[in-house]
């Protein structure tokens, strides 16, 4: 794949593997057996078995009629929202929690920011039988309550991270201590294409079911592969490159990657990352972070916690930056606007994070016979108390 | 040769390292500090520049950066505070800290500096080897800077000849595969690690840190190392009332 990553680790100038050295032997053993373990035909069937039969896959390409009329495009919705678990975050949970029985591991760990990522964990260990830790900021599970119990009910011990601003990074802060601590027996089932070299990269092909399906089930309705459009929303970046990721070659497919500005991208509230970022190290990988001139690490901030992260994956930051995918952003309210939109004209409540994706139809330019498709990376259940706040409902 | 090849040449055990981090408690008095740790009797030391996210450090550690950002610590400032570095201080002196701030300070500009206030070496745990050798040991060489690489009891065998050959004055052994600040506990296993390395007979000394905290667990470390670095424990006592006064007490209760 010409936008690959290479022997290193890289992506372009993005990517490798910014470890402590008490990290290593971990890193090491993925990175020398994550090919041959996902590549092996008993894997295969295993992984392609559960997202059939438990995950409910193959997930719908649905022709958004309403939504075409209003933008004057034939507008498609890649439905992950009808997922188990709500979103496409089960998808890199149940192909991790594969590869971690097969690596021998007893424990899994993983952090979580609004809990999707939390609650798929979770429900993999439970469905494996596996002991299964989560880290998520104080912060979050104050904001996220509702997915905290989920993930207690499924079996899942949720850690508080105490430090730092007690959000995401913080709890992916705090799982990686815990791997160095627990360096034999644990997996870290990391949740977005984030990390050392190779999560970017695994998580990518874990999630690039998505645009696998995608291809086949677009030809089924126009009787063409190719989309002249494909969006998703980014804070990692995991569903965005699960959208992205069979399309890349294809440089006739304009991706578009939509990040949260928050309450605007120069308000200080802010989780544009390619806007205001500059490359660094973050969690493991060089790509684009936001920080201060100091090289410290800034807080972003979205409504949607799922994208509330200051950072991108590696592959986002090298796509950005060679101008293989553009990198939008819209604010909190256009999120939200674009949130009701959907319920009221195709009768699906999005998550915020989707919302963000939809609400750049407002700002693109189509031509008619255009084919768009649109990542619904998850469903708004776990939203909608700041839909109702917002609204008044 | 810097001040810490010349130190290793001439001292080979019971060397006694201590770090702590600059800003912490007070933004200024970095010097303060290692001036009182001189004369305490250290040999060498380890300033760490603070980081939002350090993610191979405990509570302790921690805290103490998150304490040094508030107070407005930065490398620019850092700098400024060792322009007299060698006015005062004559051992050697390692800057410890993470890849991302010094990255952004730019890595070449980071070891001239680093070389024009007199510091000796530089630890950046999240600083790999590939990307050291492929991209940065130049700035470090062209600077007389020792590179200093962490050694786990995970650490293979293979791995630790590549480190012995890219070290130029230490390696920093982990008394286990921890975050800073957890305690040393002396197993079979781990007295097993410690003699496999020297059996290896690296042309590296080794310096044990991590878990060290008193008399018996740099005693013990100094059984098979040249040396220990004591981190957290000197970082607690900085946390507490007229932290300058108690710090030849500390020192003397490690030795």
């Amino acid at each position: 794949m010409k936008y690959g990553v290479n022997e290193q680790g890289y992506y372009g100038d993005f990517g490798g593997a910014y470890i402590p050295e008490m990290l290593y032997p971990n890193v090491e053993e993925l990175r020398q057996q994550y090919l041959t373990i996902i590549n092996d035909d008993s894997f295969k069937a295993e992984f392609n078995q559960l997202l059939k039969d438990y995950v409910g896959r193959p997930s719908p390409l649905y022709y958004a009629k309403r939504y075409s009329e209003k933008y004057g495009a034939n507008i498609f919705f890649k439905r992950e929202d009808l997922n188990h678990t709500g979103s496409h975050k089960i998808n890199n949970a149940i192909g991790q929690i594969l590869l971690a029985k097969r690596l021998n591991k007893k424990r899994i760990i993983a952090e979580t920011g609004a809990g999707q990522h939390g609650v798929a964990t979770a429900t993999v260990c439970a469905l494996m039988g596996i002991e299964c830790v989560v880290y998520m900021g104080e912060i979050d599970m104050a904001r996220q309550a509702p997915n905290v119990s989920r993930m207690k009910m499924l079996g899942a011990k949720v850690v508080p991270a105490t430090s730092g601003s007690k959000t995401l990074k913080d709890a992916t802060n705090e799982a990686l201590r815990d791997w160095i601590g627990n360096p034999v027996d644990t997996h870290y089932i990391i949740g977005s294409v984030v990390g050392p070299y190779p999560y970017p990269d695994m998580v990518a092909r874990f999630q690039s079911i998505i645009s696998l399906e995608t291809k086949k089930q677009l030809f089924e309705h126009t009787g063409k592969e190719l989309p002249e459009y494909v969006m998703a929303c980014v804070g990692g970046g995991s569903n965005a490159m699960g959208m992205f990721y069979h399309f890349l070659d294809d440089e006739s497919v304009k991706l578009v990657a939509v990040e949260a500005a928050g309450k605007g991208v120069d308000s200080g509230h802010s989780a544009a990352t390619t806007f205001l970022g500059k490359e660094g190290v973050l969690h493991g990988s060089r790509t684009i972070l936001m920080q201060t001139d100091d090289g410290q690490v800034v807080e972003p901030y979205s409504i949607s916690a799922g994208l509330d992260y200051p950072g991108i994956g590696p592959q986002h930051a090298h796509l950005y930056k060679i101008n293989r995918a553009q990198y939008v952003s819209v604010t909190d309210d256009e999120a939200l606007q674009a949130g009701l939109l959907c319920c009221q004209l195709e009768g699906i409540i999005p998550a915020i994070e989707t919302a963000h994706a939809l609400a750049q139809l407002e700002k693109m330019k189509f031509s008619p016979t255009d084919n768009v498709v649109v990542c619904i990376s998850g469903r708004g259940d776990k939203d909608l108390d700041t839909y109702i706040k917002y609204f008044g409902y | 040769m810097n001040r810490l090849n010349k130190l290793f040449n001439t001292k080979k055990d019971n060397l006694l390292s201590i770090y702590y981090t600059a800003g912490y408690p007070e933004l200024n008095t970095t010097l303060d500090i290692a001036e009182a740790l001189e004369k305490a009797g250290v040999d060498f030391l380890e300033v760490g520049f603070p980081y939002s996210d350090p993610v191979a450090d405990g509570p302790t550690i921690q805290h103490s950066s998150e304490r040094a950002l508030e107070n407005g610590m930065t490398l620019n400032l850092l700098f400024e505070q060792l322009a007299d570095l060698r006015k005062r201080v004559t051992i050697p002196i390692l800057l410890m800290g993470y890849a991302n701030p010094m990255i952004q300070y730019g890595v070449e500009r980071f070891c001239k500096k680093a070389a024009e206030v007199g510091v000796d070496g530089v630890i950046v745990p999240d600083l790999p080897m590939y990307e050291y050798e492929s991209l940065y040991a130049g700035y470090f060489k062209a600077n007389n800077l020792s590179n200093i690489f962490l050694v786990t009891p995970q650490t293979s065998e293979e791995r630790i000849r590549k480190i012995d050959e890219l070290s130029n004055s230490f390696i920093y052994l982990l008394s286990s595969s921890s975050i800073t600040g957890g305690n040393l506990q002396v197993s079979v296993n781990i007295e097993d690690y410690y003699k496999r390395i020297k059996a290896m007979q690296l042309k590296n000394p080794a310096i044990i840190g991590f878990g060290i905290s008193d008399n018996k667990s740099f005693t013990k470390a100094c059984e098979y190392a040249a040396g220990a670095i004591v981190g957290s424990a000197f970082v607690k006592l900085l946390g507490t009332e007229d932290y300058m006064e108690k710090i030849p007490g500390f020192v003397k209760t490690i030795r």
